[in-house]
């Protein structure tokens, strides 16, 4: 157990310096000109120049990096470009609104699509099997912003049931999460509903309902057990692409996040504070595949190591 | 913006008539394979019709303001006999945007999903069939960019390369040749979208090509001394088209709503080009006096995009291009 958690953890470290080599050369290697966004537009090209050395910007690449990993391992990710910031500080503001939509949207896409699943394998090839598969469909192939538009205009600007924007309380988190849950529901339901039909073939089902088990408790302790494995292994698969959900619900809803953060940045040309949330964003990815790893093990308690 | 990961949309096959029936036929009896290609037909023939469209009167120009394509108050004008589907903020019509911003959309799709399926079966190849330190840098490799969230690298990259010039040029040597302009048009957004969405091609093209190099066809070509390359390309390549097909085809979706979502952000294709992510951006303000210029080109979008995705999951279900774990010796 011990050996696995700090094999996880190596690994976790393993790609969070794969981010940064990434990152760094993406940064770097697309010779954007930050000094020039730093010292203004009026700025002559002494001074341009002057900056330029004192912030390092004309080492070689190689000493930059080294500069910059230097730095981060004394928890130094730098400060903005635009704001004087340090990045971190601005990371850990917007940090906890990401983190609420994130863990939201999760939950209410498992909370929708198990259930879902269950139901349309129960119920294989019948009208409701049928009506979920071309929904699902369509859900997946909706652009998250588009929905978002339509939400917030029909659900909470016509209707009043939910705030339209911004950020002040948990109400505010609802719809975006519903908006991103909804696109992703239909893939799980799927998902579930595949592998609950491989399960309920096996001999152990045929085994629980012979010994006469109500019916329910076969669907869910013994078949949905089993079903949801696989499940959780996408799960943690699926965390950087809802992350990319996040900056479209978050630019729409004006929700103060990570995602804005981001987009704000890339068109300042912050070139500290786009590595800083691209490497933070990274490092939330794998703490989640860790969770996953974990709620994996707890499920099934046969699974051994890597 | 999911990036679905194919081993997990196998949906349990429907009967598709006796093997016997000829390939095509299965096909064409096939009721998603049908009405995907469909969808990816109409769309791809009006890509190629909008120009001639135009040219015969029967659409308006894309990047015409109309002198008629504003109402007294200087609003756009909503659906109706004039204009099927309405005038945009400045007064061009919103139909005729749409039909060109097809040809955009598909073909940054298309593209896009050619450079990642290249780069995914490249390096899925190389990881399954070499094994040892190729596989373990490749795979290492992929596992970073699937860490990475790829919208987020997608518009970093797409971000910063607005028109700068690249120089890959030594300070002893003045090698002009090699400077390049990236210019945010469409070979960025090909590049930034191929480049971020090849990560699960490869995974599982290796993944398969790991259960295909113990087949004794592998063997034996061994045996007679093909090379690795001639392997590769002249045996295990034949037998993972049916799943690159499939593969790309479920790319294209995904490939269609990132750019799609790109331009929505606003660095995606530059205006004054027709994209349809940058339609719904500059007619969300809009809204509410003129909502087909939201509404419109979100139908677009989604028609492409439930397009591919019911061609792939349906050429899925007809080519079962999975290899079995024990399926031959």
């Amino acid at each position: 157990m011990l050996s696995r958690i700090l094999r996880r953890l190596g690994w976790a470290a393993v790609i969070l310096w794969g981010t940064t080599v990434i990152t760094f050369l993406i940064v770097h290697a697309v010779p954007a000109d930050p000094v020039r966004v730093y010292a203004g537009a009026n700025a002559d090209a002494e001074t341009i120049e002057r900056i330029r050395t004192e912030m390092g910007f004309d080492d070689p690449l190689i000493v930059q990096y080294g500069r910059y990993i230097g730095n981060l391992l004394r928890g130094d990710l730098g400060t903005s470009l635009v704001t004087g910031e340090r990045v971190l500080d601005a990371l850990l503001a917007k940090f906890p609104v990401t983190l609420s939509l994130a863990l939201t949207a999760v939950c209410l896409w498992m909370l929708m699509s198990v259930p879902l699943g269950v139901l349309t394998a129960k119920y294989r090839g019948r009208a409701i099997d049928r009506a979920v598969l071309i929904v699902s469909l369509v859900a997946i192939s909706l652009p998250v912003f588009w929905l978002a538009r339509m939400l917030q205009y029909y659900l909470a600007y016509r209707t009043g049931l939910f705030p339209v924007a911004g950020w002040a309380g948990w109400t505010h988190i609802i719809l975006p999460a519903a908006t991103l849950a909804l696109v992703i529901t239909g893939y799980y339901a799927r998902l579930v509903h595949t592998n609950m039909v491989e399960v309920l073939n096996a001999d152990y089902v045929r085994v629980a309902r012979a010994k006469g088990i109500p019916e329910y408790a076969v669907l869910f302790k013994h078949g949905l057990r089993n079903a949801v494995i696989p499940v959780i292994t996408v799960l943690g698969l699926d965390m950087a692409a809802l992350m990319g959900g996040v900056v479209f619900t978050e630019n729409v809803f004006a929700l103060p996040g990570l995602g804005v953060l981001a987009l704000q940045s890339v068109f300042n040309l912050d070139v500290p504070m786009i590595m800083g949330v691209v490497l933070f964003s990274a490092a939330m990815v794998v703490c989640a595949n860790i969770v996953v790893d974990f709620v994996y093990m707890w499920i099934d308690p046969r699974v051994e190591g890597m | 913006m999911t990036v679905i990961s194919p081993s997990a949309v196998s949906v349990e096959s429907e009967e598709t008539g006796p093997a016997s029936l000829p390939f095509l036929r299965r096909m064409l009896k096939h009721h998603m394979v049908c009405a995907g290609g469909g969808l990816v037909l109409f769309l791809a023939a009006l890509a190629l019709a909008a120009p001639v469209l135009t040219g015969l009167g029967y659409l308006q120009d894309p990047m015409q303001q109309l002198a008629d394509g504003l109402d007294a108050d200087g609003l756009p004008i909503p659906p109706g006999d004039r204009f099927l589907l309405g005038t945009d903020q400045l007064g061009r019509d919103v139909l005729a945007r749409l039909v060109h911003g097809t040809r955009i959309s598909l073909l940054v799709g298309i593209v896009a999903m050619l450079i990642a399926v290249c780069v995914g079966v490249t390096v899925g190849m190389l990881a399954g069939f070499h094994g040892g330190w190729v596989n373990t840098l490749l795979m290492r490799g992929t596992d970073v960019m699937l860490a990475i969230p790829g919208l987020l690298l997608a518009i970093a990259f797409a971000g910063l390369m607005d028109g700068r010039v690249i120089r890959i040029h030594f300070e002893s040597l003045d090698w002009h040749v090699l400077d390049i302009t990236l210019k945010r048009g469409l070979i960025s957004v090909f590049l930034v979208i191929g480049l971020v969405s090849w990560t699960w091609i490869a995974r599982t093209i290796r993944s398969q090509v790991l259960i295909l190099k113990t087949r004794e066809f592998v063997t034996s070509s061994r045996a007679i001394g093909c090379s690795d390359i001639r392997i590769m390309v002249r045996h295990l390549l034949p037998n993972i088209l049916p799943l690159t097909i499939v593969l790309g085809s479920l790319a294209t979706a995904n490939t269609v709503l990132l750019d799609a979502g790109l331009s929505y952000l606003g660095v995606g294709v530059p205006p004054p080009a027709p994209s349809w992510g940058t339609m719904i951006a500059e007619g969300q303000p809009y809204f509410i006096v003129s909502p087909h210029l939201t509404m419109a080109p979100g139908l677009f979008i989604v028609t492409a995009v439930v397009g591919f995705n019911l061609l792939g999951q349906g050429l899925q279900e007809v080519l079962d291009p999975y290899v079995k774990e024990g399926q031959g010796r």
